[in-house]
Protein backbone atom coordinates (compact mmCIF):
# COMPACT_ATOMS: atom_id res chain seq x y z
CA UNK A 1 0.00 0.00 0.00
CA UNK A 2 2.20 2.76 -1.16
CA UNK A 3 0.38 5.70 0.96
CA UNK A 4 -0.20 4.11 3.89
CA UNK A 5 2.83 5.22 6.24
CA UNK A 6 3.77 4.12 9.53
CA UNK A 7 4.33 5.87 12.39
CA UNK A 8 7.40 8.21 12.12
CA UNK A 9 7.48 7.79 8.46
CA UNK A 10 7.26 11.01 6.96
CA UNK A 11 4.96 11.85 4.29
CA UNK A 12 6.90 14.57 1.64
CA UNK A 13 3.30 15.99 1.16
CA UNK A 14 3.46 20.19 0.44
CA UNK A 15 0.76 22.45 0.03
CA UNK A 16 1.71 25.99 -1.65
CA UNK A 17 -0.44 28.51 -2.35
CA UNK A 18 1.03 31.48 -4.41
CA UNK A 19 -0.42 34.90 -5.49
CA UNK A 20 -3.95 33.57 -5.36
CA UNK A 21 -6.15 35.88 -6.58
CA UNK A 22 -10.35 34.81 -6.19
CA UNK A 23 -12.57 37.29 -7.73
CA UNK A 24 -16.50 36.28 -7.98
CA UNK A 25 -18.67 36.85 -11.22
CA UNK A 26 -19.97 39.96 -9.13
CA UNK A 27 -16.99 40.82 -8.79
CA UNK A 28 -16.44 40.89 -5.30
CA UNK A 29 -12.91 39.93 -4.81
CA UNK A 30 -12.58 37.22 -1.76
CA UNK A 31 -9.16 36.27 -1.68
CA UNK A 32 -6.22 38.94 -2.98
CA UNK A 33 -2.81 37.82 -3.50
CA UNK A 34 -2.58 35.11 -0.82
CA UNK A 35 0.82 33.59 -0.44
CA UNK A 36 1.50 30.64 2.00
CA UNK A 37 3.57 27.20 2.16
CA UNK A 38 2.81 24.35 4.92
CA UNK A 39 4.89 21.45 5.44
CA UNK A 40 4.29 17.85 6.11
CA UNK A 41 3.51 17.00 9.92
CA UNK A 42 2.43 20.37 11.01
CA UNK A 43 -1.27 21.44 11.57
CA UNK A 44 -2.16 24.74 10.77
CA UNK A 45 -4.98 26.54 11.62
CA UNK A 46 -6.63 29.01 9.46
CA UNK A 47 -7.62 31.64 11.57
CA UNK A 48 -10.31 34.67 10.13
CA UNK A 49 -13.68 35.94 10.32
CA UNK A 50 -16.92 34.49 9.09
CA UNK A 51 -16.79 36.32 5.17
CA UNK A 52 -12.35 36.56 5.23
CA UNK A 53 -12.70 34.54 2.23
CA UNK A 54 -11.74 31.64 4.28
CA UNK A 55 -14.09 29.38 2.40
CA UNK A 56 -13.36 30.49 -0.98
CA UNK A 57 -9.85 30.07 -0.08
CA UNK A 58 -10.31 26.44 1.37
CA UNK A 59 -12.08 25.78 -1.87
CA UNK A 60 -9.59 27.05 -4.44
CA UNK A 61 -7.19 24.34 -2.41
CA UNK A 62 -9.54 22.10 -3.28
CA UNK A 63 -10.32 22.71 -6.74
CA UNK A 64 -14.09 23.76 -6.27
CA UNK A 65 -13.66 27.00 -7.82
CA UNK A 66 -11.25 28.21 -10.36
CA UNK A 67 -8.44 31.04 -9.12
CA UNK A 68 -8.46 34.40 -11.24
CA UNK A 69 -4.84 34.29 -10.55
CA UNK A 70 -2.18 32.52 -9.16
CA UNK A 71 -1.86 28.50 -8.37
CA UNK A 72 -1.93 26.30 -5.75
CA UNK A 73 0.50 23.32 -5.90
CA UNK A 74 -0.35 20.23 -3.46
CA UNK A 75 2.59 18.01 -3.18
CA UNK A 76 4.12 19.79 -6.46
CA UNK A 77 1.03 18.81 -8.22
CA UNK A 78 -1.51 21.28 -9.30
CA UNK A 79 -5.14 20.21 -7.77
CA UNK A 80 -6.33 18.36 -10.70
CA UNK A 81 -3.78 16.14 -10.86
CA UNK A 82 -3.62 15.82 -6.90
CA UNK A 83 -7.47 15.10 -6.46
CA UNK A 84 -6.77 12.71 -8.94
CA UNK A 85 -3.95 10.52 -7.18
CA UNK A 86 -5.91 10.54 -4.16
CA UNK A 87 -3.60 12.89 -2.40
CA UNK A 88 -5.96 15.24 -0.69
CA UNK A 89 -8.85 14.46 2.07
CA UNK A 90 -11.55 16.62 2.82
CA UNK A 91 -13.77 16.90 6.13
CA UNK A 92 -16.84 18.89 5.62
CA UNK A 93 -19.09 21.42 7.80
CA UNK A 94 -22.25 19.84 9.39
CA UNK A 95 -24.11 21.75 6.87
CA UNK A 96 -22.43 20.39 3.35
CA UNK A 97 -24.27 17.12 4.11
CA UNK A 98 -27.70 15.38 3.88
CA UNK A 99 -27.90 13.28 7.30
CA UNK A 100 -30.99 11.78 5.78
CA UNK A 101 -29.41 9.64 3.09
CA UNK A 102 -29.68 5.60 3.33
CA UNK A 103 -26.13 5.40 4.03
CA UNK A 104 -24.67 3.48 7.00
CA UNK A 105 -21.78 4.88 8.73
CA UNK A 106 -19.24 1.84 7.06
CA UNK A 107 -20.68 3.07 3.46
CA UNK A 108 -19.59 6.75 4.07
CA UNK A 109 -16.35 5.49 5.13
CA UNK A 110 -16.26 3.38 2.51
CA UNK A 111 -16.18 5.94 0.48
CA UNK A 112 -13.20 7.42 0.95
CA UNK A 113 -11.77 4.26 -0.63
CA UNK A 114 -13.53 4.96 -3.98
CA UNK A 115 -10.78 6.96 -5.70
CA UNK A 116 -8.88 3.77 -5.35
CA UNK A 117 -11.29 1.21 -6.58
CA UNK A 118 -12.18 -0.04 -10.33
CA UNK A 119 -14.90 1.86 -12.09
CA UNK A 120 -17.88 -0.11 -10.60
CA UNK A 121 -16.38 0.66 -7.27
CA UNK A 122 -16.76 -2.89 -6.09
CA UNK A 123 -14.71 -3.15 -2.36
CA UNK A 124 -11.79 -5.82 -2.35
CA UNK A 125 -10.24 -6.70 1.19
CA UNK A 126 -8.26 -3.69 1.47
CA UNK A 127 -10.71 -1.66 0.94
CA UNK A 128 -12.78 -3.67 3.76
CA UNK A 129 -9.39 -3.84 6.19
CA UNK A 130 -9.16 -0.08 5.59
CA UNK A 131 -12.56 0.59 6.49
CA UNK A 132 -12.39 -1.35 9.80
CA UNK A 133 -9.09 0.10 10.84
CA UNK A 134 -10.39 3.59 10.36
CA UNK A 135 -13.45 3.16 12.24
CA UNK A 136 -11.68 1.20 14.84
CA UNK A 137 -9.29 4.37 15.38
CA UNK A 138 -12.03 6.73 15.62
CA UNK A 139 -13.48 4.66 18.39
CA UNK A 140 -16.76 3.67 15.93
CA UNK A 141 -16.58 0.64 15.23
CA UNK A 142 -19.71 -0.72 17.71
CA UNK A 143 -22.10 1.98 15.58
CA UNK A 144 -20.89 0.94 11.98
CA UNK A 145 -23.86 -0.35 11.19
CA UNK A 146 -26.14 2.89 11.93
CA UNK A 147 -27.57 5.10 9.58
CA UNK A 148 -25.54 7.92 9.61
CA UNK A 149 -28.36 10.83 10.78
CA UNK A 150 -28.70 8.13 14.01
CA UNK A 151 -25.73 9.78 15.48
CA UNK A 152 -24.73 12.40 17.68
CA UNK A 153 -22.83 15.89 15.57
CA UNK A 154 -19.25 14.55 17.43
CA UNK A 155 -19.83 11.11 16.26
CA UNK A 156 -20.52 12.48 12.21
CA UNK A 157 -17.35 14.65 12.62
CA UNK A 158 -15.29 10.69 13.86
CA UNK A 159 -17.03 9.54 10.65
CA UNK A 160 -15.81 12.22 8.24
CA UNK A 161 -12.04 11.27 10.09
CA UNK A 162 -12.56 7.89 9.88
CA UNK A 163 -13.18 8.25 6.02
CA UNK A 164 -9.83 10.58 5.96
CA UNK A 165 -8.28 7.85 7.32
CA UNK A 166 -9.72 5.27 4.88
CA UNK A 167 -8.45 7.55 1.95
CA UNK A 168 -4.83 7.40 2.92
CA UNK A 169 -4.02 10.85 1.81
CA UNK A 170 -1.42 12.93 2.92
CA UNK A 171 -3.03 16.35 2.90
CA UNK A 172 -6.25 16.62 4.59
CA UNK A 173 -8.71 19.91 5.09
CA UNK A 174 -11.05 19.99 7.68
CA UNK A 175 -13.91 23.08 7.81
CA UNK A 176 -15.11 23.86 11.34
CA UNK A 177 -14.43 20.39 12.67
CA UNK A 178 -15.41 21.81 16.43
CA UNK A 179 -18.73 23.47 15.51
CA UNK A 180 -21.68 21.79 17.34
CA UNK A 181 -19.45 19.28 19.30
CA UNK A 182 -18.81 19.10 22.76
CA UNK A 183 -15.65 19.83 25.03
CA UNK A 184 -15.03 15.62 25.44
CA UNK A 185 -15.16 15.28 21.71
CA UNK A 186 -13.27 18.25 20.98
CA UNK A 187 -10.22 16.41 22.76
CA UNK A 188 -10.67 12.84 21.13
CA UNK A 189 -11.14 14.98 17.98
CA UNK A 190 -7.23 16.46 18.86
CA UNK A 191 -5.74 13.32 19.96
CA UNK A 192 -6.58 11.89 16.46
CA UNK A 193 -5.82 14.80 14.68
CA UNK A 194 -2.27 14.82 16.99
CA UNK A 195 -1.92 11.21 15.92
CA UNK A 196 -2.50 11.75 11.97
CA UNK A 197 0.15 14.50 12.24
CA UNK A 198 2.84 12.34 14.11
CA UNK A 199 2.53 10.07 11.37
CA UNK A 200 3.46 12.76 9.07
CA UNK A 201 0.14 14.22 7.16
CA UNK A 202 -0.70 17.93 6.53
CA UNK A 203 -3.37 19.50 7.83
CA UNK A 204 -5.31 22.47 7.11
CA UNK A 205 -8.31 23.04 9.62
CA UNK A 206 -10.29 26.41 9.49
CA UNK A 207 -11.78 27.26 12.17
CA UNK A 208 -13.07 30.46 14.57
CA UNK A 209 -12.66 28.49 17.84
CA UNK A 210 -9.97 30.33 18.82
CA UNK A 211 -9.31 28.68 21.92
CA UNK A 212 -8.67 25.28 20.79
CA UNK A 213 -5.83 26.70 18.51
CA UNK A 214 -2.99 26.58 21.03
CA UNK A 215 -4.21 22.89 21.72
CA UNK A 216 -3.29 21.55 18.66
CA UNK A 217 -2.20 23.34 16.12
CA UNK A 218 1.47 24.17 15.11
CA UNK A 219 0.92 26.80 12.80
CA UNK A 220 -1.19 29.38 12.53
CA UNK A 221 -2.41 31.40 9.16
CA UNK A 222 -4.18 34.40 9.83
CA UNK A 223 -6.48 36.01 6.92
CA UNK A 224 -8.53 38.17 5.72
CA UNK A 225 -8.66 38.53 2.12
CA UNK A 226 -5.36 37.70 2.22
CA UNK A 227 -2.17 36.19 4.54
CA UNK A 228 -2.03 39.14 7.54
CA UNK A 229 0.31 37.29 9.21
CA UNK A 230 1.83 33.09 8.75
CA UNK A 231 3.98 31.23 11.26
CA UNK A 232 4.11 29.30 14.70
CA UNK A 233 1.05 29.49 17.02
CA UNK A 234 3.23 30.54 19.83
CA UNK A 235 4.74 33.63 18.09
CA UNK A 236 2.31 34.46 15.88
CA UNK A 237 -1.19 33.48 17.13
CA UNK A 238 -0.99 37.34 19.64
CA UNK A 239 -3.02 39.79 20.69
CA UNK A 240 -1.99 42.15 18.20
CA UNK A 241 -2.44 40.07 15.40
CA UNK A 242 -6.04 38.59 16.62
CA UNK A 243 -7.19 42.34 16.73
CA UNK A 244 -5.89 42.76 13.06
CA UNK A 245 -7.52 39.72 11.96
CA UNK A 246 -10.61 40.11 13.60
CA UNK A 247 -11.02 44.09 13.86
CA UNK A 248 -13.83 45.01 16.48
CA UNK A 249 -15.67 41.69 15.36
CA UNK A 250 -14.26 39.67 18.89
CA UNK A 251 -15.54 40.27 22.54
CA UNK A 252 -11.82 41.00 24.35
CA UNK A 253 -12.67 41.09 28.41
CA UNK A 254 -9.25 42.20 30.19
CA UNK A 255 -9.23 41.78 33.75
CA UNK A 256 -5.71 44.07 35.45
CA UNK A 257 -4.69 46.09 38.34
CA UNK A 258 -7.28 46.10 40.99
CA UNK A 259 -9.37 44.07 40.22
CA UNK A 260 -7.19 41.21 39.77
CA UNK A 261 -4.65 41.66 42.05
CA UNK A 262 -4.93 42.76 45.91
CA UNK A 263 -1.10 44.43 45.21
CA UNK A 264 0.61 45.99 42.24
CA UNK A 265 1.26 42.94 40.67
CA UNK A 266 0.99 44.54 36.80
CA UNK A 267 -0.05 41.02 35.10
CA UNK A 268 -3.33 40.66 33.79
CA UNK A 269 -5.66 38.31 32.11
CA UNK A 270 -7.18 39.20 28.68
CA UNK A 271 -10.14 36.89 27.41
CA UNK A 272 -10.57 37.05 23.40
CA UNK A 273 -13.40 35.45 21.94
CA UNK A 274 -16.31 35.14 19.38
CA UNK A 275 -18.41 32.56 21.36
CA UNK A 276 -16.60 30.07 20.92
CA UNK A 277 -14.28 28.57 23.35
CA UNK A 278 -12.56 31.43 24.29
CA UNK A 279 -8.57 32.45 24.11
CA UNK A 280 -7.34 33.26 27.41
CA UNK A 281 -3.76 35.55 27.87
CA UNK A 282 -2.28 35.92 31.27
CA UNK A 283 1.24 37.76 32.44
CA UNK A 284 2.58 41.28 32.19
CA UNK A 285 1.31 44.29 30.70
CA UNK A 286 2.14 43.59 26.75
CA UNK A 287 3.76 40.12 27.35
CA UNK A 288 1.08 38.35 27.97
CA UNK A 289 1.53 34.51 27.21
CA UNK A 290 -1.33 31.69 26.67
CA UNK A 291 -2.75 30.29 29.04
CA UNK A 292 -2.58 26.21 28.69
CA UNK A 293 -5.02 24.50 29.50
CA UNK A 294 -3.84 21.55 31.63
CA UNK A 295 -3.91 18.52 29.69
CA UNK A 296 -7.47 16.35 29.77
CA UNK A 297 -7.64 13.31 31.87
CA UNK A 298 -8.14 10.43 29.22
CA UNK A 299 -11.52 8.79 29.60
CA UNK B 1 -62.49 -17.76 -9.87
CA UNK B 2 -59.09 -19.97 -9.55
CA UNK B 3 -55.75 -17.81 -9.60
CA UNK B 4 -55.03 -19.26 -12.86
CA UNK B 5 -57.96 -17.87 -13.99
CA UNK B 6 -56.97 -14.55 -12.45
CA UNK B 7 -53.69 -14.95 -13.62
CA UNK B 8 -52.36 -17.01 -16.28
CA UNK B 9 -55.84 -16.81 -18.88
CA UNK B 10 -55.27 -12.82 -19.60
CA UNK B 11 -51.78 -14.02 -20.86
CA UNK B 12 -52.67 -16.18 -23.31
CA UNK B 13 -53.52 -13.27 -25.51
CA UNK B 14 -50.81 -11.37 -27.20
CA UNK B 15 -51.66 -7.87 -26.74
CA UNK B 16 -51.56 -8.56 -22.73
CA UNK B 17 -48.32 -10.38 -23.58
CA UNK B 18 -46.79 -7.32 -24.97
CA UNK B 19 -48.43 -4.75 -22.53
CA UNK B 20 -47.19 -6.64 -19.70
CA UNK B 21 -43.57 -7.21 -21.47
CA UNK B 22 -43.12 -3.21 -21.86
CA UNK B 23 -44.83 -2.55 -18.27
CA UNK B 24 -42.13 -4.57 -16.84
CA UNK B 25 -39.40 -2.88 -19.04
CA UNK B 26 -40.45 0.64 -17.78
CA UNK B 27 -40.80 -0.32 -13.98
CA UNK B 28 -37.75 -1.34 -13.98
CA UNK B 29 -35.92 2.04 -15.48
CA UNK B 30 -38.16 4.11 -14.22
CA UNK B 31 -37.62 2.42 -10.23
CA UNK B 32 -33.91 2.28 -11.14
CA UNK B 33 -33.81 6.02 -11.58
CA UNK B 34 -36.04 6.85 -8.79
CA UNK B 35 -34.43 5.87 -5.91
CA UNK B 36 -31.69 8.61 -7.35
CA UNK B 37 -34.36 11.29 -7.84
CA UNK B 38 -36.11 10.95 -4.53
CA UNK B 39 -32.43 11.00 -2.69
CA UNK B 40 -31.18 14.15 -4.90
CA UNK B 41 -34.83 15.75 -4.45
CA UNK B 42 -35.12 15.81 -7.96
CA UNK B 43 -39.09 14.46 -8.46
CA UNK B 44 -39.96 18.02 -9.57
CA UNK B 45 -37.10 17.30 -12.88
CA UNK B 46 -39.64 14.26 -13.87
CA UNK B 47 -42.11 16.33 -13.76
CA UNK B 48 -40.67 19.06 -16.04
CA UNK B 49 -38.85 16.78 -18.61
CA UNK B 50 -41.73 14.29 -18.61
CA UNK B 51 -44.20 17.09 -19.74
CA UNK B 52 -41.54 19.07 -22.02
CA UNK B 53 -41.34 16.05 -24.40
CA UNK B 54 -44.59 16.96 -25.89
CA UNK B 55 -43.81 19.72 -28.35
CA UNK B 56 -40.89 17.38 -29.10
CA UNK B 57 -42.87 14.97 -30.25
CA UNK B 58 -44.78 17.33 -32.35
CA UNK B 59 -41.42 19.04 -33.79
CA UNK B 60 -40.27 15.54 -34.69
CA UNK B 61 -43.66 14.40 -36.61
CA UNK B 62 -43.22 17.78 -38.56
CA UNK B 63 -39.48 17.01 -39.35
CA UNK B 64 -39.79 13.11 -40.27
CA UNK B 65 -37.79 12.36 -37.54
CA UNK B 66 -38.46 9.54 -35.13
CA UNK B 67 -40.32 10.94 -32.01
CA UNK B 68 -38.31 9.66 -29.45
CA UNK B 69 -35.65 11.41 -30.92
CA UNK B 70 -38.03 14.43 -30.61
CA UNK B 71 -38.79 13.23 -27.14
CA UNK B 72 -35.65 13.03 -26.30
CA UNK B 73 -34.39 15.91 -27.58
CA UNK B 74 -36.95 18.09 -26.24
CA UNK B 75 -36.40 16.78 -22.59
CA UNK B 76 -32.84 17.55 -22.26
CA UNK B 77 -33.37 20.60 -23.69
CA UNK B 78 -35.53 21.31 -20.89
CA UNK B 79 -33.55 20.11 -18.46
CA UNK B 80 -30.40 21.82 -19.27
CA UNK B 81 -32.38 25.12 -19.79
CA UNK B 82 -33.80 24.23 -16.14
CA UNK B 83 -30.20 24.64 -14.51
CA UNK B 84 -29.36 27.43 -16.90
CA UNK B 85 -32.20 29.98 -15.26
CA UNK B 86 -32.05 28.24 -11.66
CA UNK B 87 -28.43 29.61 -11.65
CA UNK B 88 -28.52 32.72 -13.42
CA UNK B 89 -31.92 34.04 -12.02
CA UNK B 90 -33.34 35.17 -8.35
CA UNK B 91 -36.25 32.60 -9.38
CA UNK B 92 -35.96 29.27 -7.00
CA UNK B 93 -35.78 25.97 -8.78
CA UNK B 94 -38.90 24.74 -8.16
CA UNK B 95 -40.57 27.69 -9.65
CA UNK B 96 -38.54 27.75 -12.69
CA UNK B 97 -39.76 23.98 -13.18
CA UNK B 98 -43.39 24.73 -12.45
CA UNK B 99 -42.75 27.37 -15.36
CA UNK B 100 -40.82 25.79 -17.96
CA UNK B 101 -43.22 22.11 -17.64
CA UNK B 102 -46.45 23.91 -17.79
CA UNK B 103 -45.21 26.69 -20.78
CA UNK B 104 -43.07 23.01 -22.70
CA UNK B 105 -46.59 21.61 -22.11
CA UNK B 106 -49.02 24.03 -23.32
CA UNK B 107 -46.87 24.86 -26.49
CA UNK B 108 -46.90 20.83 -27.10
CA UNK B 109 -50.49 21.29 -26.98
CA UNK B 110 -50.76 24.11 -29.61
CA UNK B 111 -48.17 23.18 -31.45
CA UNK B 112 -50.77 19.44 -31.16
CA UNK B 113 -53.64 20.96 -32.36
CA UNK B 114 -52.24 23.22 -34.97
CA UNK B 115 -50.28 20.21 -36.97
CA UNK B 116 -52.03 17.27 -38.06
CA UNK B 117 -50.75 14.27 -36.37
CA UNK B 118 -51.38 10.68 -36.64
CA UNK B 119 -51.01 10.47 -33.16
CA UNK B 120 -53.79 10.07 -30.37
CA UNK B 121 -53.34 12.93 -27.88
CA UNK B 122 -54.81 10.68 -25.00
CA UNK B 123 -52.13 7.68 -26.10
CA UNK B 124 -49.31 9.95 -25.37
CA UNK B 125 -50.66 11.61 -22.32
CA UNK B 126 -52.16 8.71 -20.54
CA UNK B 127 -50.25 5.29 -22.97
CA UNK B 128 -51.16 2.80 -24.79
CA UNK B 129 -50.18 0.06 -23.21
CA UNK B 130 -52.53 -2.94 -24.50
CA UNK B 131 -52.12 -1.52 -28.16
CA UNK B 132 -48.52 -1.88 -28.47
CA UNK B 133 -46.99 -3.95 -31.27
CA UNK B 134 -43.86 -6.47 -30.59
CA UNK B 135 -41.08 -3.78 -32.37
CA UNK B 136 -42.67 -0.99 -29.67
CA UNK B 137 -41.60 -3.46 -26.77
CA UNK B 138 -38.24 -3.95 -28.71
CA UNK B 139 -38.02 -0.46 -28.75
CA UNK B 140 -38.78 -0.16 -24.90
CA UNK B 141 -36.16 -2.70 -24.19
CA UNK B 142 -33.16 -1.07 -26.71
CA UNK B 143 -33.64 1.91 -24.40
CA UNK B 144 -34.79 0.62 -20.53
CA UNK B 145 -32.35 -2.00 -20.69
CA UNK B 146 -28.76 -0.05 -21.10
CA UNK B 147 -30.42 2.85 -19.05
CA UNK B 148 -30.87 0.90 -16.08
CA UNK B 149 -27.49 -0.88 -16.44
CA UNK B 150 -25.43 2.37 -16.80
CA UNK B 151 -28.18 3.63 -13.72
CA UNK B 152 -26.40 0.62 -11.86
CA UNK B 153 -22.93 0.74 -12.99
CA UNK B 154 -22.65 4.20 -11.88
CA UNK B 155 -24.49 4.04 -8.65
CA UNK B 156 -22.04 4.62 -6.28
CA UNK B 157 -20.56 7.33 -8.02
CA UNK B 158 -24.41 9.08 -8.00
CA UNK B 159 -24.30 8.07 -4.43
CA UNK B 160 -21.35 9.72 -3.30
CA UNK B 161 -22.28 12.73 -5.75
CA UNK B 162 -25.85 13.43 -3.74
CA UNK B 163 -24.66 12.52 -0.47
CA UNK B 164 -21.30 14.75 -0.02
CA UNK B 165 -20.73 16.48 -3.02
CA UNK B 166 -17.31 18.22 -1.85
CA UNK B 167 -16.06 14.58 -0.81
CA UNK B 168 -17.11 13.38 -4.61
CA UNK B 169 -14.78 16.32 -5.85
CA UNK B 170 -11.90 15.71 -3.52
CA UNK B 171 -11.56 12.45 -5.19
CA UNK B 172 -11.62 13.67 -8.44
CA UNK B 173 -14.99 12.57 -9.49
CA UNK B 174 -16.70 15.31 -11.65
CA UNK B 175 -19.93 15.88 -9.76
CA UNK B 176 -21.76 18.69 -12.83
CA UNK B 177 -20.94 16.13 -15.37
CA UNK B 178 -22.75 13.17 -13.42
CA UNK B 179 -25.77 15.37 -12.90
CA UNK B 180 -25.57 15.75 -16.50
CA UNK B 181 -25.61 11.63 -16.87
CA UNK B 182 -28.36 11.69 -14.34
CA UNK B 183 -30.31 13.97 -16.34
CA UNK B 184 -29.63 12.28 -19.55
CA UNK B 185 -30.70 9.04 -18.58
CA UNK B 186 -33.97 10.60 -16.63
CA UNK B 187 -34.85 11.92 -20.09
CA UNK B 188 -34.02 8.17 -21.73
CA UNK B 189 -36.38 6.82 -19.05
CA UNK B 190 -39.21 9.33 -20.16
CA UNK B 191 -38.40 8.36 -23.92
CA UNK B 192 -39.16 4.53 -22.93
CA UNK B 193 -41.92 5.39 -20.85
CA UNK B 194 -43.63 7.22 -22.94
CA UNK B 195 -45.50 4.74 -25.46
CA UNK B 196 -46.38 1.86 -22.72
CA UNK B 197 -47.65 4.81 -19.68
CA UNK B 198 -47.89 8.16 -21.22
CA UNK B 199 -45.72 11.48 -20.82
CA UNK B 200 -48.12 12.52 -18.01
CA UNK B 201 -48.31 9.06 -15.60
CA UNK B 202 -44.88 8.26 -16.14
CA UNK B 203 -43.88 11.27 -13.02
CA UNK B 204 -45.60 8.55 -10.84
CA UNK B 205 -43.28 5.72 -12.31
CA UNK B 206 -40.14 7.89 -11.52
CA UNK B 207 -41.38 8.42 -8.07
CA UNK B 208 -43.44 6.06 -5.95
CA UNK B 209 -41.28 3.05 -6.18
CA UNK B 210 -37.71 5.25 -4.72
CA UNK B 211 -40.34 6.37 -2.05
CA UNK B 212 -41.78 3.37 -1.01
CA UNK B 213 -37.84 2.03 -0.90
CA UNK B 214 -37.07 5.31 0.82
CA UNK B 215 -39.85 4.88 3.49
CA UNK B 216 -39.27 1.10 3.90
CA UNK B 217 -34.65 0.98 4.45
CA UNK B 218 -31.93 2.92 5.49
CA UNK B 219 -29.74 1.41 3.31
CA UNK B 220 -29.14 2.30 -0.30
CA UNK B 221 -28.06 -1.08 -1.75
CA UNK B 222 -31.62 -2.27 0.17
CA UNK B 223 -33.74 0.56 -1.69
CA UNK B 224 -32.99 -0.51 -5.02
CA UNK B 225 -34.27 -4.11 -4.88
CA UNK B 226 -37.20 -2.99 -3.25
CA UNK B 227 -38.05 0.17 -5.54
CA UNK B 228 -37.61 -2.42 -8.30
CA UNK B 229 -40.04 -5.35 -6.75
CA UNK B 230 -42.44 -2.58 -5.86
CA UNK B 231 -42.46 -1.06 -8.98
CA UNK B 232 -42.96 -4.36 -11.37
CA UNK B 233 -45.86 -6.26 -8.73
CA UNK B 234 -47.68 -2.96 -9.11
CA UNK B 235 -47.25 -3.10 -13.01
CA UNK B 236 -48.67 -6.65 -12.63
CA UNK B 237 -51.12 -6.14 -10.50
CA UNK B 238 -52.09 -3.19 -12.52
CA UNK B 239 -52.34 -5.27 -15.84
CA UNK B 240 -54.41 -7.89 -14.51
CA UNK B 241 -57.11 -5.35 -13.25
CA UNK B 242 -56.95 -3.82 -16.69
CA UNK B 243 -57.85 -6.96 -18.06
CA UNK B 244 -60.37 -8.02 -15.63
CA UNK B 245 -62.08 -5.02 -15.05
CA UNK B 246 -61.55 -3.80 -18.44
CA UNK B 247 -59.86 -0.62 -16.91
CA UNK B 248 -56.88 1.78 -18.22
CA UNK B 249 -54.09 -0.15 -17.87
CA UNK B 250 -51.41 2.87 -17.21
CA UNK B 251 -53.75 4.30 -14.62
CA UNK B 252 -54.12 1.30 -13.13
CA UNK B 253 -51.01 0.45 -12.11
CA UNK B 254 -50.12 4.04 -10.92
CA UNK B 255 -53.30 3.20 -8.83
CA UNK B 256 -51.97 0.15 -7.38
CA UNK B 257 -48.13 1.89 -7.12
CA UNK B 258 -49.80 5.03 -4.92
CA UNK B 259 -51.40 2.57 -2.73
CA UNK B 260 -48.12 0.74 -1.69
CA UNK B 261 -46.70 4.03 -1.16
CA UNK B 262 -49.32 4.50 1.13
CA UNK B 263 -48.52 1.14 2.57
CA UNK B 264 -45.13 1.85 3.34
CA UNK B 265 -45.71 5.35 5.45
CA UNK B 266 -48.69 3.18 7.51
CA UNK B 267 -45.40 0.69 8.14
CA UNK B 268 -42.73 3.26 8.84
CA UNK B 269 -45.35 4.95 11.10
CA UNK B 270 -45.79 1.37 12.81
CA UNK B 271 -42.19 0.85 13.20
CA UNK B 272 -41.99 4.21 14.25
CA UNK B 273 -44.16 3.99 17.26
CA UNK B 274 -43.20 0.42 18.41
CA UNK B 275 -39.66 2.09 18.05
CA UNK B 276 -40.86 4.98 20.79
CA UNK B 277 -42.49 2.21 23.11
CA UNK B 278 -39.42 -0.20 23.40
Amino acid sequence: MKNHAPPGKAFSSSLAVSDLWVTYANGVTAVREANFALRAGTITALVGVNGSGKSSLFKAIMGFLTPTRGTVMLSGKPVREALKAGLVAYVPQAEEVDWTFPVLVEDVVMMGRYGRMNLMRIPRAADRAAVSTALERVGLADLRKRQIGELSGGQRKRVFLARALAQESEIILLDEPFTGVDVKTENAIIALLRAMRDEGRLMLVSTHNLGSVPDFCDEVVLFNKTVLAQGPTATTFTEANLATAFGGSLRHIRLGGGALHDDDDDRRVTVLTDDERPLVLYGPRDAETLVKRPPEEPR
Amino acid sequence: MSLTALLVDPLAHGFMQRGLAAALLVALVCATLSCFLVLRGWSLMGDAVSHAVLPGIVMAHVLALPLTVGAFAAGLFTAWLTGKMAASSRIRPDAVMAILFSGMFALGLVLFLKVETDQHLTHILFGNMLGLEWGDVGEIALIALPTTLIVLAKRRDLLVAGFDPAHARAIGLSVSRLDSLLLILLALAIVAAMKAVGVLLVVAMLIAPGAIAALLTQRFDRMLPIAIGAAMLSSIAGAMLSFHADAATGPAIVVFQSVLVALAIALQRLKARRAATV
